[in-house]
């Protein structure tokens, strides 16, 4: 008996790394005092009323935030530890497995569990506030996208320590990750990690569409809504297409791995290019997906720090929404090498030359916006000034890399590495990072200290180029990505040093910014926004109080025209009057809901079933999916009325005219 | 008007009753756009069976395959019970109870035939030793007519819950609500078995 426990727990546990026992210490620890201060301080109660059950969209974006930064440390973890092996030759800092593990999670974390989080955050707090909404189209449906993303991230976390990562590359290609060459369970970890955190990124595609479509502020024509919800729109649109597809093939791949079926197998008629075509189908839109949001980031951004309307919106919406349209025929440049012949490769190297157009408008956009403007370099500005260069270039390097011709030569080599990390880095993080920055004060109401704030944006940004930009030398003297290691002959090793001291350059950047949230946490009444318009700015979301209260608007906001705010703004500056504030009414609310959070768990139990091949958890776990969802089917009590009373107490507490 | 938003009317009446008719709208849109990505998931599962239909790697083929007589008859229920689920929502606009239940149930026996049917022909097919491990021909096969025929189980569950909800609480803004929308949903799976039967089965035995 004892012995068979031991064998089960030895291939259970991960075991023999000390790096690995380390973080078993930590996670056992970390978990014991989070229980613990909860039940020495009674917060069962709160968290479970206030977080677990919430449908605001205010704490939902602020949970997906917070987890999003906890997956930045992870994927930043694994990056500079791939780093430290590549800083020197011939180092045995990681071995070769280990190494295979660790650029999988980066790449998957960073990506799935870090941008697409961080961005649904960012979505949740701004877009329902923007158009003047009191929630999203369907809160509980919004919830339920949160808790199912936790519980994906979760899953995939947990196999760093249980049962194996996965080391397959973050895109699993087959024949590799099949059972025949990856028998163990960590590439089952990756398949329902993704694919549970993926119905619910398809949910809140769905939800914020509806949203957007319907539920503007009346006199909100779409041609009048701010460039960051029509970034969202089209970010939204792009979801709802391209995820089924990497639903459709993590399940082959999941079915081929259980049932032994003969999708992308090397026998049985199987067809592995069919899954490399299939998954960037949807992974090209993908990558539009996360950068999409921030350009309107950027949009917003550049138009409330150069006190002047966005130029060119209705080229921005055409750039956005084409976008949107062509990522969906760029897929197979990343492929090139694939065999497809000259006449498929023309045509994708044609499309994704095509794409880069809008975004050059784009580009053009947001110079001319700040051209004779009156800029003020605040954190979210400088961010958006560090991006326009890094991406200008990223994006360049993507034109060189399109030319089929060419890519044979670049293809899989540190090239592309550095290609996409400038755009990714430079485009997603960046705006991401401007963003936060940009709605920080409306979410806590206080902002970030700007001192720390410059020292952050320093080290990212010094960090970023000696990074990377040794990379693409590099590359193009012949390294291939993956790689876990390199011998002295080969001449790479000062580039790679510098690389390794720009990574940890970035590091220090997450960490001054940690300590960025510490101070000004600690700080909070020195940096009080107290006007709810930090910035000046000139949407919605800065006409009411910060932090937004839980029903948003006190009155239904009504908006004329574009930059309605701010035009309201310098009309009374110019002596008008006011718009007459309407009366205060019972606002409808949504009622809280446990039925997310408890789903969500039933999702993890069934997933990590599926991972051990376990039908006695999987089935019970599917069975408890479909029940949560009958019995809030069941539920009609959705919803209440906040009294005027109450509407008025809250509003002139936060010293507001009612 | 696109762009009229569901507080602003309910602001206008005072109170919630127009408030929900506008939540059932935007329920109903919601689920036009879930329906969207649900047919990209069949479209994905047609283009990887359109791939994979020939390798057939040494197993049976189509031709070899399929009994076109019950097929015949599984598609002919089918499209019935798209037809009594139609049957059920007029019912429901003339505001008859009985009429709506009945009509889902039988829409829902139909379903459940059809269901049947399928499964028996999955475990003929198993039993003569054709699985989805034999090709990739197969395992595209099962996959793709098994989704559809998941989706279609999924449905009855979801319709016996909502029959229960209508003789609980009758006609109303919500539960017509819910009717529509799985009438949209069952309507939605008839149109992809009408591609299933014409790409999978016909192309297969022509």
């Amino acid at each position: 008996m004892w012995d068979k426990i031991k064998d089960f727990s030895s291939d259970f546990f991960v075991t023999g790394d000390p790096m690995i026992y380390g973080a078993d210490v930590a996670i056992v620890l970390v978990s014991v005092a989070i229980l613990f201060v909860l039940t020495y301080f009674k917060k069962w109660g709160w968290l479970w009323r206030e977080w677990l059950t919430t449908v605001d969209h205010k704490k939902i974006g602020i949970m997906y935030i917070l987890a999003s930064l906890l997956m930045l440390f992870r994927g930043g973890m694994d990056a500079l530890l791939m780093r430290a092996q590549l800083a020197a030759p011939d180092l045995e800092f990681l071995k070769p497995e280990h190494y295979n593990e660790i650029f999988t999670t980066h790449g998957v974390i960073m990506i799935l569990f870090m941008a697409m989080p961080l961005m649904f955050g960012l979505f949740n707090i701004a877009v329902p506030l923007q158009i003047g909404a009191r929630d999203v189209a369907f809160p509980v449906l919004n919830s339920v996208s949160f808790w199912l993303f936790f519980a994906g991230a979760m899953l995939f976390n947990l196999s760093f320590v249980i049962g194996g990562s996965p080391n397959g590359g973050w895109l699993a290609y087959p024949p590799l990750t099949e059972k025949m060459f990856s028998p163990g369970v960590g590439q089952d970890f990756y398949i329902w990690g993704i694919q549970i955190s993926g119905i619910g990124s398809l949910a809140t595609g769905i939800n914020f569409i509806i949203t957007i479509l319907k539920m503007r502020a009346p006199g909100m024509k779409l041609m009048k809504m701010p460039m960051f919800s029509w970034s969202v729109l089209a970010s939204c649109l792009t979801i709802i297409l391209a995820f089924p597809i990497l639903t459709v093939t993590l399940a082959l791949l999941f079915i081929d791995r259980f049932a032994g079926a003969h999708f992308f197998t090397l026998d049985g008629g199987g067809n592995p290019m069919m899954y490399i075509n299939l998954i960037w189908m949807w992974g090209h839109p993908e990558v539009y997906i996360v950068i999409l949001p921030a350009f309107g980031i950027f949009s917003e951004v550049v138009a409330t720090f150069s006190k002047k309307r966005l130029f060119g919106y209705k080229s921005m919406v055409f750039a956005l929404m084409s976008i949107s349209i062509v990522s969906f025929f760029t897929w197979a440049h990343h492929f090139f090498t694939m065999g497809s012949g000259a006449d498929v490769n023309v045509f994708f190297a044609i499309s994704t030359m095509i794409i880069a157009i809008p975004t050059g408008v784009k580009v053009f956009n947001w110079i001319l916006t700040m051209y004779k403007g009156k800029i003020t370099f605040k954190q979210p500005m400088l961010w958006t000034m560090g991006f326009i260069p890094c991406f200008v270039v990223g994006g360049m390097t993507g034109v060189l890399l399109s030319i089929a011709p060419a890519d044979f030569q670049f293809h899989n080599s540190y090239f592309l590495i550095a290609h996409f990390h400038q755009v990714l880095i430079g485009g997603v993080v960046f705006g991401y990072f401007a963003g936060l920055y940009y709605w920080w004060p409306k979410m806590f109401g206080f902002s970030l200290d700007e001192k720390l704030g410059r020292w952050v944006f320093w080290l990212w940004n010094i960090g970023f180029y000696v990074c990377f930009m040794p990379q693409y030398l590099v590359g193009l003297m012949g390294m291939t990505r993956r790689y876990s290691t390199y011998g002295w002959d080969t001449g790479w090793f000062g580039l790679n040093l510098t690389s390794t001291i720009g990574a940890f350059l970035m590091g220090a950047g997450f960490l001054v910014q940690v300590w960025q949230i510490l101070y000004s946490i600690k700080n909070m009444q020195k940096l009080k926004d107290t006007t709810g318009d930090p910035w000046d700015g000139r949407t919605l979301e800065w006409t009411i109080q910060s932090p937004a209260p839980f029903y948003n608007f006190a009155t239904d906001p009504v908006v004329s025209e574009t930059d309605d705010f701010w035009e309201e703004k310098q009309r009374i500056a110019a002596g008008g009057k006011p718009r007459p504030k309407p009366a205060l009414a019972p606002i409808h609310m949504p009622k809280n809901s446990g039925m997310p959070v408890v789903m969500a768990g039933f999702f993890f139990f069934a997933g990590f079933g599926f991972v051990f091949d376990w039908m006695w958890m999987a089935i019970p776990g599917l069975i408890g999916v479909a029940a949560s969802m009958l019995v809030h089917s069941f539920r009609y009590d959705t919803d209440f009325y906040i009294p005027v009373d109450e509407v008025r107490r809250t509003e002139l507490a936060a010293g507001r005219e009612v | 008007m696109a762009n009229h938003s569901n507080h602003a009317v309910s602001a206008a009446h005072g109170h919630g009753h127009e408030g929900h008719h506008d939540q059932d709208a935007l329920r109903q849109m919601g689920f036009w756009f879930f329906l969207i990505t649900d047919c990209i998931l069949f479209a994905t599962l047609f283009a990887t069976y359109a791939v994979l239909h020939n390798n057939t790697a040494g197993g049976p083929t189509a031709k070899e395959l399929f009994e076109m007589p019950g097929i015949i008859a599984e598609t002919f229920i089918l499209l019935t019970s798209s037809f009594t689920s139609g049957l059920a929502v007029l019912s429901m606009n003339r505001g008859d109870k009985k009429g709506l239940i009945g009509w889902l149930i039988v829409t829902l026996v139909l379903g459940a035939a059809f269901v049947g049917m399928e499964v028996t022909e999955f475990a003929n097919m198993m039993s003569e030793g054709h699985k989805m491990s034999t090709s990739a021909f197969l395992s595209s096969f099962f996959t793709l007519v098994g989704t559809h025929g998941c989706h279609v189980t999924l449905g009855i569950f979801w319709m016996i819950a909502l029959i229960i909800q209508l003789s609980r609480r009758g006609i109303n803004s919500t539960t017509k609500r819910k009717v529509n929308i799985i009438s949209m949903y069952w309507h939605f799976l008839d149109a992809v078995w009408i591609f299933v039967f014409t790409i999978v089965y016909m192309m297969g035995v022509m």
